[in-house]
């Protein structure tokens, strides 16, 4: 790695273009699983909402399964062809497939095609995302002085919750501009549409950059691995670190990222039964509030080192995670709230779909004496032709008040502060692990097994535990998915605290 | 500090095992089950999480066994 960058353009270039594509990745990942509930009616078969969104998240999952194969291909062609062109490569896949979901037809048009397609186009996803990730860090490492990579790739990570940021963003704005029903029924398509717009831009961006001066110098010694996967899995030295770095840092790092962001807006959404829109703007704030977290630990990773960082935040996770839950939990439990007397409305309204079925619609609304509003919307279809209704649909949103919400945004806030302590130093880190000439490939693998595997399973692990946990008889069931990140991040705590070193390794 | 990592190494090899054997019942469980949640849920972790698991936890004990992981390592 050079300590003086003999690149074309400027430290801030090369930072702004490698972030601007990485997080337009993140966006375009994210949107599928923001959108999760409304792709599963759109192209899973109706009937079973259940079915329909497990299957959706099972292609969430798949998603976020094939990105070690992504890292895999991509790593390889990084280390091979170069940085520059390859991440040049996922960022057309990745836009390309994002705005294809959004323009493939729904289940009831054209059936099972429908789902297989999105299913292939969520695949591509993976590969592409995991492909991406390590491009952009290692090419910023590249290019950054000793002693400041740890704040120059910070700004790579901040570009994981930025684009959560901004799908979160986009999803809210469309579905206010369009109306609820309008965008459950073809609005949701518009970001993916915005996708081609951004790639567009980022892809003129990053043409315009030149080759990582490290990459480049190898290059013209001749240096460059034939073979990176064989060289970098299959020679003990290497294989060894690749292992320390999944499990001493980047295992635990996922599951408390994922935790803090998806998992704490699942669990709103879901158990807490929190108002969709209000969640997410709680998610918004923290997350607004939290980023710039990021690039404080970068850089003070780069004063005292990587791995106590990572480890405190490992830590706090670990012992703070129940307690934060269960206040969670609380804001919105309707059990510890009093009802305004007199405030339960029921309306009920009859209609015919477009397709001859019979709709009743009942929503209850109720008041809290704290500000709280209630609103239970139970849809029950009865099919053209028969007498039995389907099973009824139940839908309930919580809506806190002002107050309460932002105390919901200060607990997800400490979360995301957790993130930060894991996520900011850890490109560094891995950058640092590894020799430039198999960099890409071997940080690539343990990057998205620790994140897209361990922490991408987060959330659907997480639920199969609350459910577990409901069906056992479990007391506070709510809190079982926790167990899952606390034992993950507590083994890698272990791992990490005795075997890793603090210092920051040099090279070349 | 070097003996205690070789000496966890056969923890590591242990943990891995364990976590291999309680995952791979429970995912049987699951596969077997009635609901769809549960199969999805059961494939994912036995032919996703647990080879990771155990694979990556196995060879990392055993490198910490072998002293891979020492000063001199």
């Amino acid at each position: 790695m050079s300590s003086s960058p003999q690149s074309r353009q400027g430290i801030t270039t090369v930072i702004g273009a490698s972030s601007v594509g990485t997080l337009i990745e993140w966006y375009d990942f994210y949107i599928f699983g923001s959108l999760a509930a409304i792709i599963s009616t759109q192209f899973f078969p109706k009937g079973n909402p259940t079915a329909a969104l497990l299957s959706a998240l099972a292609v969430f999952a798949a998603g976020f399964v094939v990105r070690p194969f992504g890292a895999l291909v991509f790593g390889r062609l990084g280390d091979i062809v170069g940085r520059k062109y390859t991440f040049l490569v996922t960022l057309v896949l990745m836009g390309g497939s994002t705005f294809l979901i959004g323009l493939v037809p729904g289940y009831e048009s054209i059936g099972m095609a429908a789902p297989i397609i999105v299913l292939l186009l969520r695949l591509i996803q993976g590969l592409a995302l995991g492909g991406e990730y390590g491009g952009a860090a290692t090419y910023v490492a590249e290019h950054a002085p000793v002693g400041k990579r740890g704040l120059y790739t910070s700004w790579i990570q901040t570009t994981a919750t930025l684009g959560l940021f901004l799908s979160l963003g986009v999803i809210l704005t469309c579905r206010n501009a369009l109306g609820v029903e309008e965008f459950e029924d073809w609005g949701w398509r518009i970001p993916f549409w915005i996708s081609i717009l951004l790639v567009g831009v980022s892809i003129y961006i990053r043409l315009k950059m030149a080759e990582s001066p490290a990459f480049t110098k190898i290059k013209a010694e001749g240096k460059i691995s034939t073979n990176p996967l064989k060289e970098s899995f299959t020679k003990k030295e290497n294989m060894k670190m690749v292992l320390l770095a999944l499990l001493g840092a980047v295992m635990g790092q996922g599951v408390v990222w994922y935790t803090g962001q998806f998992y704490a807006l699942s669990f709103m959404q879901n158990t807490m039964a929190l108002d969709t829109a209000q969640a997410s703007w709680v998610l918004i704030y923290a997350l607004a509030l939290g980023t710039g977290f990021f690039i404080l630990f970068g850089w003070l990773s780069d004063k005292i080192g990587r791995k106590w960082i990572m480890m405190a935040g490992m830590l706090l996770a670990i012992i703070s995670y129940r307690p934060i839950y269960t206040m969670m939990y609380d804001t919105a439990d309707l059990t510890k709230k009093t009802a305004v007397e007199g405030s339960e409305k029921t309306d009920v309204t009859n209609s015919t779909a477009a397709n001859g079925n019979k709709v009743e619609k009942k929503v209850v609304t109720r008041s809290y004496t704290d500000g709280t509003k209630f609103k239970e919307t139970t849809t029950t279809t009865t099919p053209v032709g028969s007498t039995t209704a389907d099973k009824p649909v139940v839908k309930k949103a919580v809506t806190l008040p002002s107050g309460q919400q932002w105390t919901l945004v200060f607990l997800i806030l400490i979360q995301v502060i957790y993130v930060t302590m894991v996520y900011g130093p850890i490109a560094a880190f891995l950058v640092e692990l590894f020799p430039t000439r198999i960099r890409y490939t071997s940080m690539s693998l343990p990057y998205h097994i620790g994140n897209g595997i361990f922490g991408g399973l987060m959330p659907f692990i997480g639920t199969a535990l609350v459910t577990q946990a409901k069906t056992a008889g479990t007391a506070m069931p709510y809190l079982a998915g926790l167990w899952y990140p606390i034992i993950i991040a507590g083994v890698c705590l272990v791992i990490g605290t005795l075997y890793l070193s603090n210092k920051a390794v040099d090279e070349e | 500090m070097d003996m205690i990592k070789k000496v966890l190494g056969v923890v590591w090899i242990a943990l891995g095992l364990y976590a291999g054997y309680d995952r791979i019942i429970d995912s049987f469980k699951r596969i077997g089950g009635e609901t769809m949640d549960d199969v999805i849920f059961g494939w994912i972790i036995l032919l996703v999480l647990t080879p990771i698991i155990v694979g990556s936890l196995v060879l990392f004990g055993y490198y910490s066994l072998t002293g891979e992981y020492t000063e001199e390592g």
